[in-house]
């Protein structure tokens, strides 16, 4: 095989914390596989590791990833499968601790190397940032950080390929980053293998879509994909995607044989839209990749080529992923049954506010939407059906004010003996109270971020 | 000219970025990309959606996909962990936009009319088998 022709193998394992967990096996196990990246990180989690690790600070990264490293640990070793994930959320060095005594578990021991990027954790370094005049401005706002500074949880800069390059080329088989970009991870294996120039932008931003195309799992592969859902075979054993991927970029989309789920045009085209924004300018810390120069063609039964993609220099800049305390909500529902269920469920919704009103509670907002009515699609779902059999209520309700949400959490259950007949469904118990957790996005000069971030890669 | 609804003409996902949604719609027919483009304006989309988005309706075309993306600004109720909305995240604003009804010809009504529904008979506690000689490589 000449260098031209080689496949890189590159599939997805996790397109969220909380996943299919047995996806990641039937990758490493259901056919041939050069790395597994694995996505754990959405716009809030970081806040809520943090959480975890102030109450205990060996937590702060995805947990289960450790148990599903250890199913894992001995196939992945024996194939020369490596593994990419930014699983290590605001404790990358916990997790890699844990991750190299989950491969002494399993056995591995002296044959497997776990790599740790760290540096992306902003929070320590905020207010030196902030006085050397690094506003962190709110992306959309304009807002300075300084405006919400006291209540920041979690602040990480977003950062790229280079040091999972960097970790890769000193032998890891494991890497566990924080806050990398989700498409880092499938292409950063693209940038080590085939020895790309960062500098090639094409080449670079046919791995970003190749990385957008994994990082939310089985939703390119016929997941949550509309076109003809009802006839998308087996999703009970569906095939998380796998990218081919080869020197020139170009790529092919498939999954492994016998598995469940769907590659094709549409499948593939939905992911790519999902969570778009200009496609013109899709902005990673390596390179500007161009949306609408992407061209697929189906080259097979779930097999997708994607070719012609056009890079620019990425920016000089690095997003930030800030995440603040604001308020509390919570939210309760109650079951309203036949007769006139939508009338028996609005009357109840009147009285609940009247005692709210009485008992002088303060809201900032209290949303009541009807469950089998509109709740999604507002008033575009039309005029009520004839007949309800039963709607749900559900109340939610939110507050700098956390008394005014813990009072609110008590006033829903007592309607069932006080309100309107026909009502069930309270099994769940009182609403829980939780703490808001607000999104701050903003950007932040790349040479603020890059010196401080570094690679440790040991034996396990 | 007769009317039909979106969904029959296209197929659609949505996702959010803070207080915006997006929503990628895509014809099933090539053949029908420019009626999409030409249907589917911001004004148009701004007036379906009407109080559900209070910010503005952004419109970018992908050719190459035969789509259309829309950005739905202030449309999640703060977003994120603010928004005590069912659809916080913006997941069915897809289908929301697939409500529309538009008037197409006839020749394109009769084309596309229940594309987009499970056809009549359709039992979802049958499996849908995995299809045979479904293997990567064979370009069959």
């Amino acid at each position: 095989m000449t260098d031209d022709e080689r496949i890189l193998r590159i599939g997805s394992g996790q397109g969220f914390w909380g996943d299919d967990l047995d996806a990641p096996v039937r990758q490493v196990e259901g056919g041939p596989l050069d790395y597994l990246m694995m996505d754990y990180l959405a716009e809030v989690t970081m806040s809520i590791m943090q959480k975890q690790r102030g109450r205990d600070p060996e937590a702060g990264y995805a947990r289960d990833f450790i148990p599903l490293m250890e199913r894992i640990f001995p196939t992945i070793v024996e194939k020369g499968v490596r593994v990419i994930t930014n699983a290590g959320g605001v404790n990358p060095d916990g997790c890699g601790e844990a991750l190299v005594e989950a491969g002494r578990r399993a056995g591995v021991q002296g044959r497997a190397r776990v790599g740790v990027v760290r540096g992306d954790d902003l929070m320590d370094r905020l207010d030196d940032l902030m006085a050397e005049g690094h506003e962190l401005r709110h992306m959309e706002t304009g807002e300075p950080l300084a405006k919400i500074r006291d209540r920041v949880e979690s602040a990480n800069a977003y950062i790229g390929a280079t040091p999972i390059v960097k970790a890769l080329e000193q032998g890891a088989d494991v890497i566990v980053t924080g806050r990398s970009t989700d498409t880092a991870l499938t292409y950063a294996p693209m940038i080590h293998e085939f020895g790309w120039d960062p500098e090639d932008h094409d080449r670079v931003a046919h791995g970003v879509v190749a990385g957008h195309i994994n990082e939310c799992g089985a939703q390119a592969s016929g997941g949550n994909a509309l076109a003809d859902w009802w006839t998308i075979p087996s999703m009970e054993t569906v095939g998380f995607p796998i990218v081919e991927a080869r020197p020139d970029g170009s790529f092919t989309v498939t999954k492994h044989p016998g598995t469940g789920g769907r590659v094709d045009f549409r499948t593939v085209a939905e992911q790519i839209l999902y969570e778009m924004g200009d496609p013109s300018e899709y902005i990673t810390p390596d390179v500007v990749a161009d949306f609408t120069s992407i061209r697929l063609e189906e080259e097979g039964p779930d097999r997708v080529r994607v070719h012609g993609i056009r890079g620019g220099p990425a920016t000089d800049f690095l997003k930030v992923s800030i995440a603040y305390s604001d308020g509390w909500k919570a939210t309760g529902t109650l079951v309203y049954a036949w007769p006139d269920a939508p009338a028996k469920a609005r009357a109840a919704e009147r009285i609940l506010r009247a005692r709210m009103d009485r008992l002088g509670l303060r809201f900032d907002e209290v949303r009541v939407e009807l469950v089998g009515w509109g709740s999604t699609h507002g008033h575009l779902a039309g005029p009520p059906p004839a007949d309800h059999p039963e709607v749900e209520l559900r109340v939610a309700v939110r507050s700098q004010d956390r008394e005014s949400v813990e009072r609110f959490s008590r006033e829903l259950a007592p309607l069932v003996l006080t309100g309107p007949p026909s009502v069930t469904g309270f099994a769940g118990g009182r609403p829980r109270v939780q703490q808001i957790m607000a999104y701050w996005p903003a950007l932040l000069r790349k040479e603020a971020v890059q010196p401080n971030l570094t690679v440790d890669v040991r034996e396990v | 000219m007769a009317t039909i609804q979106l969904v029959d003409l296209a197929h659609a996902r949505s996702g959010d970025k803070g207080d915006t949604a997006n929503v990628g719609v895509l014809v099933y027919d090539p053949r029908d990309y420019d009626l999409l483009r030409e249907t589917l304006t911001v004004e148009r989309v701004k007036a379906h959606f009407g109080e559900r988005v209070k910010g503005e309706v952004e419109r970018f075309e992908l050719p190459n996909l035969n789509a259309l993306n829309f950005l739905l600004h202030g449309a999640l109720g703060g977003g994120g962990t603010v928004s005590l909305m069912t659809d916080a995240q913006g997941k069915v604003f897809s289908t929301a936009l697939l409500r529309m009804e538009v008037e197409v010809s006839d020749e394109v009504a009769e084309r596309v009319r229940g594309r987009g529904r499970v056809p009549a008979g359709f039992d979802p506690s049958v499996p849908v088998p995995v299809r045979e000689g479904s293997v990567p490589g064979s370009g069959a």
